[in-house]
């Protein structure tokens, strides 16, 4: 699964430039590639600069602290907007999808590539990558109308019992933010299932041979060679799905986003993270007036992606530094 | 491996300050039990979730009506209508966002693998993965600030286009590199040592010993645009009667369907919205499958 995976490395191979003629051909499909390869460039940074432009006009008619106050009335008369909410619902989600489908993706990573048997892995690894090919809608649909009757037991037996902390504080809303985080944890779950298989596959196998050599369990093999192996990959790939979850729109939206309320700092409440909030204001984007403070919001989201992304990619990078 | 794996047969006698053998043999017994689970607990979401789509939509696909109507001047209330606008609109997204997407895509991978060395190489690459985790939803306000703010144009299909080709451009990089990446050094030598000029050995020996794997890449990468609901959402507004003009009025597809009749408590939207989500799901997926079989008949392998 490489298109999820979402990185590579450039490897020095010696194909070289001096296997172009420098003809007529060469020197266009060469700068057709070239060209191709700086449009990529120019785009990531056409999308911070065009958010940021419309973003800053926004921002400055803004009558509250966008960063600290904790309204969001952006109406013709006024605009007063502020992210802390969004900020606190959008990383509490994503952490806690992250804290449920790390473990579980690590051990089915290790059942993909140390304890299947050769001929069911392969189809076993792509029925996990068929999870990803769920459109987020469906994930939405599904997380709201069928799966949320199952879990609302669990979800008032929580909330009776550990209510007393303020994270799963009642009453439990409809859509709570708690049921979006296991909706986002399925759906992050082939993510960082796919790196980690390939980064514990990779385990050189002298490394394992040597642990069962030694007379390890299984386990204790994998303990001991194939994990420590593989744990900047794992983190890597849990930072990349982390960088998913943010970003993750529409189930969301329906999930959480069907009856915000007031804000909780409870899981059992309902809530917006940056994404929902934009898409459930969708209607606002008819007219241009108004859409500043969601692009200033879109921005932010933007830049907490490119840093999650950024350094899940310089973790992945330092881990190929070392493992040879 | 399985041969090396007895783990009941360590003849060292235990020492004083080592856990008894049987500890060990539990514990390896328990993280067999638990890795097995893991996989269990990761395959029940999407066995539920393709039984629930089937079971609650099929209903509405197997009506002939559903796949030649559209659901013009139909109400939430009524039965009936079909899903036509929004099938031929979906189709038609996907088709202008891969005419867009591949070229560029192709080439920037192929400048990553042919020619791309230094800081640019660098550079491009690590935009590549930025562009690969940025939210859809962050896609679709750039080219709103483009198309609506920036330029003055209606929000129109081809703008919805436009966010997801932002979307697939990164998949079809990553897959085609990888390709490209696979094919053997001497092909390329052999090439160059009759005297080809590069720009032909790319064209006339690594792309087509990696077509097929670049075909599985496009494919992904349109299943993953086809589900996508958040661009259709900022920048083209639903329809419900057939529009084939992506440059002009609102054009329907498959995810906004759904989230039109969503939020509706009325058996004839309930069926509606099931039924469009297990059409999208069966385009996907049948997209998703095509690109595995094709990737078999890769000439080229890791």
């Amino acid at each position: 699964m490489s298109t999820i995976t979402g990185h590579s490395e450039l490897d020095a191979e010696p194909s070289g430039d001096k296997a172009s003629t420098g003809r007529r051909g060469d020197r266009i499909f060469g700068g057709l590639a070239t060209g191709s390869g700086i449009f990529v460039v120019v785009l990531v940074i056409a999308v911070g600069g065009f958010l940021l432009s419309q973003a800053v006009p926004a921002l400055l008619k803004n009558d509250a602290n966008f960063l600290f106050d904790r309204v969001w009335e952006v109406n013709d008369s006024g605009m007063r907007f502020g992210i802390p909410d969004l900020l606190y619902v959008t990383v509490v989600s994503s952490l806690m999808a992250m804290i449920i489908a790390v473990p579980i993706a690590v051990l089915v990573a290790l059942f993909l590539t140390q304890y299947a048997p050769k001929r069911l892995a392969s189809p076993a690894a792509y029925l996990v990558d068929l999870l990803a090919a769920v459109p987020s809608i469906v994930y939405g649909i599904w997380g709201f109308y069928v799966f949320r009757p199952y879990t609302t037991g669990f979800q008032d037996w929580l909330a009776e019992h550990f209510g007393w902390t303020v994270l799963l504080e009642g009453p439990v809303s409809l859509g709570t933010v708690f049921l979006a985080s296991i909706v986002l944890a399925i759906m992050i779950l082939p993510i960082i299932t796919a790196i980690s298989r390939e980064v514990f596959a990779q385990t050189p196998s002298t490394h394992k041979e040597g642990a069962l050599a030694l007379g390890a369990t299984r386990w204790e093999m994998i303990r001991t060679a194939v994990i420590p192996f593989g744990t900047p990959g794992v983190i890597s790939a849990s930072m990349l799905g982390l960088g998913r979850a943010l970003g993750e729109t529409v189930a969301v939206m329906i999930i959480v986003g069907t009856n915000p309320g007031i804000f909780r700092f409870s899981l059992f409440a309902g809530g917006e993270t940056f994404a929902s909030k934009i898409a459930n204001n969708s209607a606002e984007f008819g007219s241009s007036s108004k859409v500043g403070a969601f692009i200033a919001a879109g921005l932010m989201l933007f830049i907490l992606t490119f840093l999650v992304n950024a350094a899940a990619r310089v973790i992945i990078e330092r881990r190929k530094a070392f493992s040879e | 491996m399985s041969t090396l794996t007895q783990d009941t047969v360590s003849p060292a006698p235990a020492s004083p300050i080592d856990k008894p053998n049987t500890m060990r043999a539990v514990k390896d017994k328990l993280a067999t039990v638990a890795v097995y689970t893991a996989f269990l607990i990761a395959v029940i979401p999407l066995v539920w979730i393709l039984y629930t789509v089937i079971s609650k939509g099929a209903g509405a696909l197997l009506n002939p009506e559903w796949w030649t109507n559209s659901q013009r001047g139909i109400t939430a209330r009524t039965v009936g209508g079909g899903a036509y606008h929004a099938i031929i609109g979906t189709l038609i997204q996907a088709a202008i966002t891969a005419v867009i997407a591949v070229p560029i895509g192709v080439f920037t991978a192929i400048y990553l693998v042919e020619y791309g060395r230094g800081k640019l190489a660098r550079a491009v690459s690590f935009m590549v993965d930025i562009l690969t985790g940025v939210p859809s939803i962050v896609a679709a306000l750039f080219i709103y600030t483009l198309w609506v703010t920036t330029f003055g144009f209606e929000r129109v299909a081809f703008a919805v286009c436009l966010a997801l080709v932002l979307l697939m451009i990164p998949v079809v990089v990553r897959s085609t590199e990888e390709m490209l990446k696979l094919v053997p050094n001497e092909l390329r030598e052999a090439s160059y040592a009759l005297g080809v000029p590069k720009w032909k050995t790319i064209m006339k020996v690594v792309l087509p010993t990696a077509f097929s794997g670049i075909v599985t890449g496009v494919l992904l990468g349109l299943a993953r645009v086809m589900g996508e609901t958040a661009p259709l959402l900022i920048l083209g507004p639903p329809s419900k009667a057939i529009n084939m003009n992506p440059f002009e009025g609102f054009m329907a597809a498959l995810p906004t369907m759904i989230n039109g009749e969503r939020d509706q408590v009325v058996q004839a939207a309930y069926d509606r919205y099931w039924g469009a989500a297990l059409t999208l799901i069966i385009l996907v997926m049948a997209l998703n499958i095509a690109g595995r079989l094709i990737s078999r008949f890769n000439k080229v392998s890791r």
